[in-house]
């Protein structure tokens, strides 16, 4: 059986570590985001939300959600 | 009289009010207060989800941008590059191409920095933006802007949040006088009457947040922000009456009893 191995990435600052067979869709479901109201960057590239299922990430990866919020 | 729309990059809205979201104590209590202000454009930052704290509240719950337009701008940005990025993230959470371009210069009066501006807006209108600027108050600036294909022109009456009203109404009628793009008066009104004021200098329109979200009663500011888009929209339609350095009677100066 394949080990898996444990990579270190970082979602909005935050450092978190994960199993390297994991994919953005599993990110955006363990952290309940609803993906019709967000955009997402992986390495200050944005993502096609379509395609989530098919990113995974590698070591040092950076990932920012962002949505709308109230401003001015 | 005739109420025209107030059209932005061909859309059409019956409201010249354009309200923030930010500030406000509460998302309910900002829903409220955009609701009694008949705004049907509304303002919005770009930020991170907060990922620690799933349950806390969305802008989207409570504001349906399905009903009201969502204008998302670039608050906080001081470059051009911070602004692209944060522009480009804000279409791709849903579609939005109608976007408030504000690059700020300078921490303090946050006075924009309009040779970024300027940058950004070529850009921006490049790839499909339709964007509304956020800008100086210079006729020269506004032109530029409009050149380098803005949709509409937003000049400051004062800093962002101060409250002090139109500072320089000459340079706002010369850009009116010089463009046929939407005029909008972003940001330092204080109250009412201050966008009544830009109103009958015959702007297209105003964008209010702190004035409403930090009023001693918000919903009733709401309201009085509302009436003195209209007011002052009719006043402007109305056309004014010469200024005179003396005294006209309007009783008859005949028939006076003897």
């Amino acid at each position: 059986m394949k080990k898996i191995k444990k990579i270190k990435i970082r979602v909005n600052g935050k450092v978190k570590y994960i199993s390297d067979n994991y994919h953005m869709s599993d990110l955006v479901k363990n952290l309940k985001i609803p993906i019709k109201k967000v955009a997402i960057e992986l390495n200050q590239e944005i993502i096609d939300k379509k395609n989530i299922s098919k990113i995974n990430f590698k070591e040092n990866d950076t990932i920012e959600i962002v949505h709308f919020i109230g401003g001015g | 009289m005739k109420n025209e729309k107030l059209i932005i990059a061909k859309k059409k809205f019956n409201s010249r009010l354009i309200v923030g979201t930010g500030k406000y104590k509460s998302m309910s209590e900002c829903a409220k207060a955009i609701k009694l202000s008949g705004a049907e454009i509304v303002t919005v930052a770009v930020r991170r989800v907060n990922i620690t704290d799933k349950k806390k509240p969305l802008l989207m719950d409570y504001i349906d941008p399905k009903k009201i337009t969502y204008l998302p701008n670039t608050a906080g940005c001081f470059n051009s590059k911070e602004a692209l990025r944060t522009l480009r993230l804000a279409r791709e959470i849903g579609g939005w191409k109608l976007v408030k371009l504000e690059v700020l210069g300078d921490k303090q009066n946050l006075f924009p920095d309009m040779i970024e501006t300027l940058k950004s807006t070529e850009i921006l209108a490049k790839e499909g933006f339709k964007v509304m600027v956020y800008c100086n108050d210079d006729p020269l600036m506004a032109k530029r802007l409009e050149n380098s294909g803005a949709d509409a022109i937003m000049p400051l009456a004062a800093p962002i949040g101060s409250g002090l009203g139109i500072q320089n109404k000459v340079n706002i009628q010369i850009i009116r006088k010089q463009t046929k793009l939407p005029l909008i008066i972003d940001a330092g009104l204080g109250q009412a009457s201050d966008a009544t004021i830009a109103m009958e200098l015959g702007c297209d329109g105003v964008l209010v947040n702190t004035a409403i979200a930090k009023a001693k009663k918000p919903f009733e500011m709401a309201l009085a922000f509302k009436n003195a888009v209209i007011s002052g929209r009719q006043s402007f339609q109305a056309g004014r009456i010469n200024k005179y350095l003396y005294g006209n009677a309007s009783s008859p100066k005949t028939g006076i009893i003897k």
